[in-house]
């Protein structure tokens, strides 16, 4: 009985009804929209980055750190027989890495060098430019670093680096190839060289920081390296998306605020608008709690209607953008948009789709409850001093 | 005609206004049986409503005893007093106070709901109650589609529909004009006669006066005369 006349009271209201039911549609329709947009980021971006830099997991030499520039010179050490072998299978990839500094244009700047095999196909760094012809030193480097130190294409950089003796040493290197990914790890602040002439000028014949392996499920315990699975590697990914989530979800905190907002205004308003009518229910004998449940129910309802409302414009509304994406291109990476190729394509699991109408349910459930509750509690003679609705009159 | 329909004894009732009380009622004492057909007159101000709420249990008194068909008013919880609206009792509003999203026919309706009556015997006794006051003609329209009287009408449907003890009506007539007052009293004295509802109504519209059996005068919150009249 409470809910037909629930539903009979919301769908006799007009447009304001509709209106609210609209306003909480678009909440769900945000939350959902702008967190597909995330996972699908997150998705994006864990997988380039796999593609670019991770691979299936990583050995470190135990000395590296890398957020400590200064150990940089210590964390390399000869390649493990054990995955020497992976190597020779292109199971893996060895990678040395040691601060230097670069003179772009007579400027000094001080990079990370890195030295991988020009011929390994585990990562999309195009390092077949790295192969050297003649007595030439090729390097290549991603395309904002470049942009930043002003260099292009077949230009002369002067690169000077310390030997494992401390020696300083300096010479030329060319710049064989400038590429573009939005993998930040494979690019800031780095330029990469053949593996083998970094290291002879360094003299760390057969050594290697990071050993790369392709496959997720291979770590063996190796002296002197540590593995670092994925979900290690890609825990700052992981929290920069996450950071920026909570950023925007202030957009849709905002949302829900309003509708929430539109909800408790309604109800709100009942205590005043509705009164009468609740006067006279409880004149003609309706208990309190029959109101209190009324009146919920009529809340929870607006947010039922509000699940078909934006079904009705959100289904292919999201369905398009997943189709064809949010168009960023360029920018990604002026936004920090790290691991984004041209356009972001969003994910909508069911998580995050029954996750979200829980969460409006329960909050409208509250919202409605509690200015019913007070309208329940008054006296049938003061409920029944208030104003009957326009239409009444 | 059963005595002790309903007993008020030393009935007093103060409102509470700033630091002071302001007293509505003093020392009412009254019995109704049951099958009156009975007006509360007085001028404004002089307590009508204010006693005709205390009979209904919508409201409560300050001192004194209100018995209503055996209940004593005052000690029932909210949810017994509104079980014991729903089963004996009919109000009639001053402002009608049709329920606005609802058909005439579901505003009729309503009160075999809270009685949880089925489906057919809710038919019966609505289409029934709708012929009493004339408007099985207009079961489909909205309060906002049909004149005042018309409303009063329905309301009237409303407060007999469950075949109730009885009826209490503020000012019934206050909104109509002179026809439609008639009409409404001729309506509801039928159904007095007819049925054997106890009705009481506050009022001070002279109109209703001539229908009345019994007349009570209130001023000031006393009763100045309580008179049987037209022959009651
Ligand atoms: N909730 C209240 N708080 C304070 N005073 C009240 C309240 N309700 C009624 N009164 C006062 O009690 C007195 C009696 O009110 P009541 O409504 O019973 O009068 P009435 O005889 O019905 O008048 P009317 O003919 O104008 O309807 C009035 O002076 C009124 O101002
Ligand atoms: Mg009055």
């Amino acid at each position: 009985m409470i809910f037909k006349l629930a539903l009979k009271n919301i769908l006799g209201a007009g447009l304001r009804t509709w209106l609210n039911i609209f306003i909480l549609s678009l909440s769900y329709f945000v939350i959902i929209a702008l967190q597909g947009f995330f996972v699908g980021w997150q998705e994006d971006a864990s997988r380039e980055m796999k593609k670019w830099d991770i691979a299936g997991g990583q050995y470190w030499q135990e000395d590296y750190d890398p957020y400590d520039p200064f150990t940089l010179e210590e964390g390399h050490a000869v390649i493990p027989d054990e995955l020497k072998k992976l190597i020779s299978n292109e199971e893996a990839l060895a990678i040395l890495i040691s601060p230097a500094t670069i003179y772009p244009k007579g400027r000094m700047r001080n990079i990370v060098l890195k030295g991988i095999a020009p011929e390994q196909n585990l990562v999309e760094l195009p390092t077949t430019y790295l192969e050297n012809q003649d007595e030439e030193i090729n390097c290549i480097l991603g395309s904002s670093f470049a942009e930043k130190l002003s260099v292009s294409i077949d230009d002369y950089i002067v690169l000077r680096w310390r030997d494992k003796n401390g020696a300083y040493d300096a010479r030329d290197i060319r710049i064989a190839h400038i590429f573009s990914t939005t993998v930040l790890t494979v690019e800031n602040n780095q330029i990469w060289i053949s593996l083998p002439i970094m290291q002879e000028m360094l003299g760390y014949l057969d050594q290697a920081t990071i050993i790369t392996v392709k496959d997720e499920n291979y770590h063996q315990e190796i002296t002197g390296w540590e593995y670092k699975n994925l979900d290690f590697l890609l825990k700052d990914l992981n929290n920069m998306i996450k950071a920026k989530t909570i950023g925007s979800s202030m957009m849709y905190v905002l949302m829900l605020f309003l509708a929430v907002l539109a909800i408790f205004d309604t109800q709100i308003l009942s205590i005043f608008r509705r009164r009468k009518e609740m006067g006279t229910m409880m004149a003609m004998g309706m208990t309190r709690v029959k109101i209190i449940q009324l009146f919920t129910l009529e809340g929870v309802l607006h947010a039922i209607l509000a699940i078909l409302v934006g079904a009705v414009y959100g289904i292919p509304l999201l369905r398009y953008f997943k189709k064809v994406g949010m168009q960023i291109g360029a920018n990604a990476k002026d936004w920090g948009l790290s691991g984004v190729t041209d356009a972001l394509y969003p994910i909508y699991g069911w998580k995050l789709v029954v996750g979200t109408i829980i969460f409006v349910l329960i909050t409208v459930i509250i919202v409605s409850y509690l200015p019913t509750r007070k309208i329940a509690n008054l006296k049938p003679t003061d409920a029944l001093r208030g104003k009957m609705t326009k239409k009444d009159e | 005609m059963k005595e002790n329909f309903i007993e008020i004894k030393h009935v007093k009732k103060e409102y509470p206004m700033g630091t002071n009380k302001f007293v509505a009622l003093k020392d009412i004492d009254l019995n109704f049986s049951e099958g009156e057909f009975t007006g509360i007159v007085g001028p404004s101000g002089s307590g009508k409503t204010t006693l005709l709420n205390i009979i209904g249990s919508l409201d409560s008194q300050s001192e004194g005893e209100v018995i209503v068909l055996g209940y004593e008013v005052a000690d029932l919880s909210s949810s017994k007093s509104a079980r014991m609206r729903s089963e004996n009792i009919g109000f009639i509003f001053q402002t009608y106070n049709l329920l606005p999203v609802y058909t005439v026919f579901e505003n009729v309706e309503f009160p075999l709901l809270l009685l949880r009556i089925n489906k057919n015997e809710r038919i019966k006794l609505v289409t029934e109650a709708l012929k009493w006051v004339g408007l099985l003609d207009k079961i489909k329209s909205r309060p906002s589609q049909i004149s005042g009287g018309e409303c009063q009408r329905v309301a009237i449907a409303r407060a007999i529909v469950k075949k109730p003890k009885l009826v209490l009506a503020d000012e019934p007539t206050a909104n109509l004009d002179a026809d439609n007052s008639h009409n409404i009293l001729k309506t509801m004295k039928k159904i007095n006669e007819e049925t054997g509802t106890t009705f009481i109504f506050a009022t001070h519209d002279a109109k209703v006066i001539k229908y009345l059996k019994r007349k009570i005068t209130l001023l000031d919150g006393s009763v100045a005369k309580d008179e049987l009249v037209n022959g009651g």
